[in-house]
């Protein structure tokens, strides 16, 4: 049974379309009331058609979805308590603003002096007060989606689905949205689902994320623990950038396995990885760009360092990003522009040392 | 790359023979059919040119007021009914599975393939006294009668009346709705194919039912594909000829009528071209009051 901190329970959730498409595959999740949820993967691995079958606009081939309690089977849209912002933000353009916010309230039967009030609540939690009897074609997209935020709110349902929210907004208006959505969220207490294929925009708002891949939920986790401790390949590589190698376990010692990396092997060794589950056979060994210092003289030590040649430097501003070669082994190692100059002599064709921790090092079985 | 529409010998070329044929067989005869209508009719028919008024003084008489009037309530009850059949049924069409949609359309469009004049005639072999429906009707009440029999109580049934359903208003009214449907069908179905279906699950989603959805978001969505079919309907049932030549009777000639007969038995081209032309104004003002509502919700609130 769902304790009282679950408001949504997704249970051995499928759904196909015809024969052959498998949108989602055997979900089972919870979302906790008053949390941030994020669904993040790729195009196509099913986030939109799971988030339908909250709003009840696709029903489950198989499994069950409980909002708060109770089963959503059968239920139509217009019954639920959660309420969606569409990726197209799906604003009436034949209603003005005020219109638009309290058509929910108005289909409800809601009094007209609460519906004023709460229209007018709502707009000034999202700074739309101005705006009130403009038509939608007088709007910007990002007031559109104000508007379309605004709509759903002011039905102060118990979750709110959000469907790639920012992604038809410009850089520097999605980054403030991404702020914003996140005061929203905590000012209003109300739990937020939000579909999004952009991890940036995962990691930086979400209390939890789930990571989709070809309709399987593969990793559930807060965005930390999803960067620093993926489950597999997959997820390692989704979320930011990562230097994976193929290795093999050769020996475990107390809480610690042995792996050997074929291409690194001849430079460093065996290496020796925390890891507390049972791993044998192939594994991956991957290393974030980030961890790996560089240094021009040997770091003695250091137990895991390698000489390396510098192949390509970029330059962003903020990071240089240096590719690098050890014989097979290729890396990319992010270096933080701390002061100007600080990198003035990583340049391409110079060979440099490179290490890093053992504990920073993750061991992937899948 | 140059535009092909600079090159002046290219685009003239191009644009001589469409704008040939509009002249010659749109423009000319509508120019003379204006002046016509200014001309006076010989004792034996011939014209007369002149610049008088009669023919459009004599146009709004009562008696042709009254026919134009009918045309007017004739074409409003068409297009009434043609809506109500053609709306759920454009509806229908465009939210069918993708697959049958094409089927559906092509059925829509299919009676454009026969010649109008036949499909008519196949009305008149639907609607007359010993027609089809009546013999359906015929067979339902023998039917009911043996099934009344059995409780006793078959005179309940009477003697079986075939309706008279040929020659009057009700059988134009019919024939039109069956003439003009796709036109008013068509429209409507470009615009809600093309209408981002969010807005409809955004109204179900903030609790509306379908019902609710389909007056508040749908149909107003969908207004101007409703209005151009509506228009479309109305002013071309308004200048039909054919449908109440052949299925209307004594009370249902119009306006279409009326001008077709001066141009043959009355030998009144004059006051058939005067005819013409109201029936062409009247168009214009429909048209153009359409565009000056939908030029203002267009404009800056
Ligand atoms: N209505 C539908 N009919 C058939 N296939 C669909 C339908 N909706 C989604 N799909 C398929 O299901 C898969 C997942 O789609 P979707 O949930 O939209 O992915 P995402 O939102 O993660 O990009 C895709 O392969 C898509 O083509
Ligand atoms: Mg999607």
């Amino acid at each position: 049974m769902p304790d009282s901190n679950t408001i949504i329970t997704i249970r051995n959730v499928v759904k196909r379309f015809g024969s052959s498409v498998t949108a989602v595959n055997d979900v089972s999740l919870d979302i906790r009331r008053g949390e941030f949820f994020a669904l993040l993967g790729p195009s196509g691995c099913g986030k939109t058609t799971l988030l339908r079958m909250l709003a009840g606009f696709e029903s489950p081939s198989e499994g069950e979805i409980l909002i708060d309690g109770e089963d959503m089977d059968g239920v139509e849209p217009n019954k639920r308590s959660v309420n969606m912002v569409f990726q197209s933000y799906a604003v009436f353009p034949h209603m003005t603003v005020h219109q638009n916010v309290a058509y929910g309230l108005k289909v409800a039967g809601t009094p007209k002096g609460e519906i004023n009030q709460r229209v007018g609540e709502a707009l000034a939690l999202v700074q739309l007060e101005s705006m009130a009897d403009r038509k939608p074609d007088q709007l910007s997209g990002g007031q559109r989606q104000r508007v379309a935020l605004a709509r759903a709110l002011v039905k102060k349902p118990k979750v709110l689905l959000l469907d790639e929210p920012l992604s038809a907004l410009d850089a520097k208006l999605r980054e403030q949205m991404q702020l914003e959505l996140v005061r929203l969220q905590k000012s209003v207490g109300i739990t937020f689902v939000i579909v999004t294929h952009d991890q940036n925009e995962a990691l930086s708002m979400a209390d939890r994320i789930a990571v989709m891949e070809h309709g399987n939920v593969l990793q559930l986790a807060p965005p930390a623990e999803l960067y620093e401790y993926p489950n597999c390949r997959f997820v390692a590589d989704f979320i930011g950038k990562m230097n994976l190698f193929d290795g093999q376990v050769v020996g475990a010692r107390d809480g610690r396995v042995v792996v050997r990396v074929n291409a690194l092997s001849d430079r460093v060794g065996d290496l020796e990885l925390p890891y507390d589950g049972e791993a044998r056979g192939g594994v991956g060994v991957a290393i974030r760009p980030e961890k790996l210092r560089l240094s021009s003289s040997e770091p003695v030590d250091e137990p895991v360092r390698l000489r390396t040649r510098i192949m390509e430097v970029v330059y962003y501003g903020d990071e240089n990003h240096v590719f690098l070669e050890a014989g097979e082994a290729k890396f990319t190692a992010n270096l933080q522009n701390v002061s100007r100059g600080a990198h003035a002599g990583v340049v391409r064709g110079e060979d440099v040392w490179i290490s890093w921790r053992q504990e920073d090092t993750l061991l992937l079985t899948s | 790359m140059e535009s092909w529409r600079n090159n002046r010998l290219v685009f003239a070329v191009l644009a001589l023979p469409p704008t040939a044929w509009l002249v010659i067989f749109f423009t000319v005869p509508l120019i003379i059919m204006w002046v016509y209508s200014f001309a006076e009719r010989g004792p034996q028919g011939q014209i007369e040119l002149a610049i008088n008024f009669a023919n459009y003084a004599r146009a709004i008489e009562w008696i042709h007021l009254g026919i134009i009037w009918k045309s007017i309530w004739i074409a409003a009850v068409t297009t009434l009914i043609t809506f109500l059949i053609g709306f759920p049924l454009a509806m229908g069409i465009a939210f069918a599975p993708a697959r049958w949609k094409n089927v559906l359309l092509l059925l829509v469009i299919l009676p454009f393939w026969t010649n109008l004049l036949i499909r008519t005639y196949a009305w008149i072999a639907v609607l007359r006294t010993r027609g089809f429906l009546n013999f359906g009707l015929e067979w339902a009440h023998e039917k009911l009668t043996i099934l009344f029999g059995f409780f006793g109580t078959a005179q309940v049934m009477g003697e079986f009346q075939p309706l008279e359903l040929l020659y009057n208003q009700k059988a134009v009214v019919i024939g039109l709705v069956y003439v003009y449907l796709p036109f008013l069908v068509l429209p409507i179905y470009a615009t809600i194919e093309k209408l981002d279906k969010s807005y409809l699950e955004a109204s179900l989603d903030l609790g509306a039912g379908h019902w609710r959805t389909l007056f508040s978001v749908t149909m107003p969505l969908a207004l101007p594909g409703i209005i151009s079919g509506c228009l479309l309907a109305f002013i071309l049932s308004m200048g039909t000829f054919l449908t109440p030549a052949l299925l209307g009777g004594t009370d249902s000639e119009m306006i279409g009528n009326l001008i077709a007969r001066q141009f043959s038995s009355s030998r009144d081209w004059p006051f058939g071209s005067a005819l013409s032309f109201l029936l062409l104004y009247l168009t214009f003002i429909i048209l153009w009051v359409r565009a000056s509502l939908a030029g203002r919700k267009a404009g800056p609130l």
